[in-house]
């Protein structure tokens, strides 16, 4: 019985989607990092995120970082991008959190403008996840910036008609979020596409659970999202997929708790790097896009393993 | 081609004896269908259903035992490429690379953590297994693998090119099913004879899965059947092809000489050990069954214990978190009380919040057989009547006997029924909907 590889060539493609100037995301016709029977034509983009407000709160690997330009998103970005080669800035709006400071959407809009001006390299925007606010705050955003590609959200089903009626309006890009659900995900697709949303600007983020807190859910339901827009070629499946994973990996535990606290978990910086650059690996591997990082060795890491995956002999199975 | 359960049980005798195992021929033809069970286990199968049988009947990855006793681990018998459509059966085993060239102090401090490492996640314990042992020289490999063995009971992987080294270490062993690593296109013969005569496992390994497949068929006719593959994938990518194509060679053609559990060395590809972790977990994701890296580090194994148990957990089965009370932050008898359900996810938002917010809590997991808030509620099993008699029997009262409890925003409409089950002296109070709105909730709550 003589070897012959089992190549798997499918039948649909990941839509293009154009972010910033000239940054696409997209367009895959395989199975992630299969080069060996398809095409991967962009690398997946490995953004960073900017806060709006101060994080006190965060873990000191991560704080002593970023201690410099906390209070100022502008430095931040240009940090992320300067020193630590971003892909690009997700910058989030946590200032305008109705359960925290509640900034007015004109502030936020006035922060995006001064970050977008800093930069050169794209920015997304992302709101926190209430549904009214967000609306209101996206909208001006979209309002504001009415030249820069730049994609919005959170886009969930109760704000969708508002929020994609702004984006058609300002020709920008939505981030479509659902909670871990391949049907749902689709439905949400549907109703922007309804709305006239352009499907090659709308952008997917499935709810992405970390490393030991949901990461097993997140990484199933983008295999099944990927069989769907590849093998049963569903066209309202074929969209990127974003994965907003930093405000989770460094939430979790094992990230914060210290040596001293937990003597046989071992150092606590390497350990919360490892947990943002595993939990990406998994992500790239099940179909991510778009990642959304924090820390700058994790950020490298990740690098490193999209070269490597990238790196692969196809002579040897040349068919 | 794979043939159906109702097809096998056509061949099989149909008298029902259970030697097999399995209480009906029935039974038995299901799971041999599923690749779950040998043709073997049927003492009155004739040769003729052999034959016919044969090809169909093994697991399309054979089942691979290295070690003995608790540090035992068992890889192979997987029969899916995607975990969604059915649980991935074994996770890999982890282990530590030993080589003739450490000095006694680094090979002591090894073995230690090999005994003792052990982490608790879900209420799983998950620990790195493996020792694989790398030494030329071949006295040294045969102490090396003693050691191994006597200190840290470690399954064993021996590496050496040569047969005769390979017997000497692993002869006083071949009860503790040492991996002898590897037979080559070069070596074949002799270190197949050696793991057939000791009736321990083999590796075997070439360059490209071609020659590994040469190298199977020969493993197939000599009927090794525990035979684990080394694809020697030079890049990360190669890794994600070679594993890739080894699952479907096995899964989807039944294409017997690949059709084992791999082996992978991380270890040998970067001497970076941040990045080695990060390698490794592409192996773990994708399909490796060993997975051998340069050392211990807790902060490096951790993560890759997490991600196998998150990979190979059962997808139809949530998580789940035992009942009981579970206290945050150092809380005393003034601290708010939560009550939510065992769903792991569930208990994991939550609790982070609740951490987060750096209130102390007490926070109540009634077991509803792992499902999220909403779906508990809607299948009745967190309604008032079942809450009431758990946070009864929990002894929240007596470690908090203000009994105020707060209960998750979404079950809201259940708060007039649970009052009135709880009694006099509870008090329910609605919380939030949404996790994320935990920490300024508590921080406003307060006991009077």
């Amino acid at each position: 019985m003589s070897f012959t590889a089992p190549i798997e060539k499918t039948k649909g493609q990941i839509r293009e989607v154009e972010i910033g100037s000239s940054s696409k995301v997209g367009g895959e016709s395989t199975f992630p990092f299969h080069l060996w029977e398809g095409e991967m034509p962009n690398s997946p983009m490995v953004a960073m995120e900017v806060y709006d407000e101060p994080q006190p709160e965060w873990p000191e690997a991560v704080r002593k970082v970023y201690e410099d330009v906390m209070d100022d998103p502008v430095a931040w970005a240009k940090k992320c991008q300067d020193e630590f080669g971003a892909d690009a800035i997700v910058l989030q709006l946590r200032s305008t959190d109705p359960n925290g400071t509640d900034a007015s959407p004109e502030a936020a809009a006035e922060t995006v403008k001064k970050v977008a001006e800093a930069i050169s390299i794209p920015l997304l925007v992302n709101g926190t996840g209430s549904p009214d606010k967000d609306a209101e705050v996206l909208k001006k955003v979209a309002e504001a910036m009415p030249d820069r590609n730049i994609p919005i959200g959170p886009v969930d089903d109760a704000n969708h008609r508002l929020i994609g009626a702004a984006a058609m309006g300002y020709k920008k890009p939505v981030v479509a979020f659902t909670s871990m659900d391949v049907n749902l995900a689709k439905q949400l697709n549907v109703l922007l596409s309804q709305l006239g949303v352009p499907e090659d600007k709308i952008i997917m983020d499935p709810t992405t659970g970390a490393l030991g807190y949901g990461l097993e859910y997140c990484y199933s339901i983008m295999e099944r999202d990927r069989l769907a827009a590849l093998v049963q070629n569903d066209g309202k499946m074929q969209m990127p997929i974003l994965n907003n994973l930093a405000p989770e990996t460094w939430k979790a535990k094992e990230s914060r708790v210290t040596e001293a606290e937990e003597p046989t978990y071992g150092d606590v910086e390497t350990r919360g790097i490892l947990w943002e650059a595993i939990t990406a690996t998994a992500l790239l591997l099940s179909g991510t896009d778009i990642l959304v990082m924090r820390h700058p060795q994790a950020v490298e890491l990740v690098r490193s393993a999209i070269d490597g995956l990238q790196a692969q002999a196809k002579e040897k199975i040349a068919s | 081609m794979a043939l159906s359960g109702l097809q096998i049980f056509k061949l099989l005798p149909k008298t029902n004896c259970k030697e097999c195992g399995f209480p009906t021929c029935m039974a038995f033809a299901m799971q041999l269908a599923a690749g779950k069970a040998e043709l073997d286990q049927c003492p009155y199968v004739t040769e003729e259903a052999k034959a016919e049988l044969g090809a169909a009947s093994a697991p399309p990855i054979r089942k691979v035992i290295i070690g003995a006793g608790d540090m035992a681990v068992t890889v192979g018998e997987e029969t899916v490429l995607y975990r969604h459509e059915k649980r991935f059966e074994h996770m890999p085993g982890l282990g530590v690379l030993i080589t003739e060239d450490m000095d006694d102090a680094t090979v002591d401090k090894l073995l230690g953590q090999l005994k003792d490492m052990e982490f608790n996640y879900v209420g799983q314990n998950l620990r790195p297994r493996v020792a694989a042992i790398r030494a030329a020289d071949p006295a040294k490999l045969a102490a090396l693998a003693a050691r191994a063995d006597s200190a840290a009971g470690a399954a064993l992987v021996l590496i050496n090119d040569d047969a005769g080294a390979l017997k000497a270490a692993a002869e006083p062993l071949k009860d503790k099913k040492p991996l002898l690593y590897a037979a080559t296109e070069e070596n074949f013969d002799a270190v197949a004879a050696v793991a057939g005569e000791l009736g321990v496992p083999m590796a075997i390994k070439a360059d490209s899965l071609e020659k590994l497949a040469e190298l199977g068929q020969k493993a197939v006719d000599a009927d090794l059947k525990e035979v684990v593959l080394d694809p020697s994938s030079a890049t990360l990518g190669d890794v994600l092809m070679d594993q890739t194509l080894i699952r479907r060679a096995a899964i989807k053609q039944t294409f017997r000489p690949l059709g084992f559990p791999t082996i992978g060395f991380p270890c040998d590809m970067t001497d970076d050990p941040m990045l080695e972790a990060v390698y490794a977990s592409v192996f773990v994701a994708k399909y490796a069954g060993i997975v051998i890296l340069s050392d211990l580090d807790p902060a490096r194994v951790l993560p890759l214990l997490y991600l196998s148990q998150n990979i190979y957990t059962d997808p139809q089965k949530p998580m789940q978190m035992e009942q009981g009370i579970y206290p945050i932050n150092e809380p005393t008898e003034d601290s708010p009380i939560l009550v939510t359900t065992n769903f792991s996810l569930t208990y994991f938002t939550v609790s982070s919040e609740v951490e987060a917010s750096k209130v102390p809590a007490w926070l109540c997991i009634m077991d509803v057989e792992g499902q999220s808030v909403l779906t508990a509620w809607a299948a009745g099993k967190f309604v008032a009547d079942a809450i009431a008699p758990f946070l009864k029997k929990s002894g929240i009262d007596e470690k908090a006997p203000h009994k105020k409890v707060i209960i998750p925003g979404y079950v809201a409409q259940i708060s007039g029924e649970l009052d009135e089950e709880l009694g006099d002296g509870w008090e329910v109070q609605v919380g939030v909907r949404e996790a994320a709105d935990i920490p300024k909730f508590l921080r406003q709550w307060s006991a009077n």
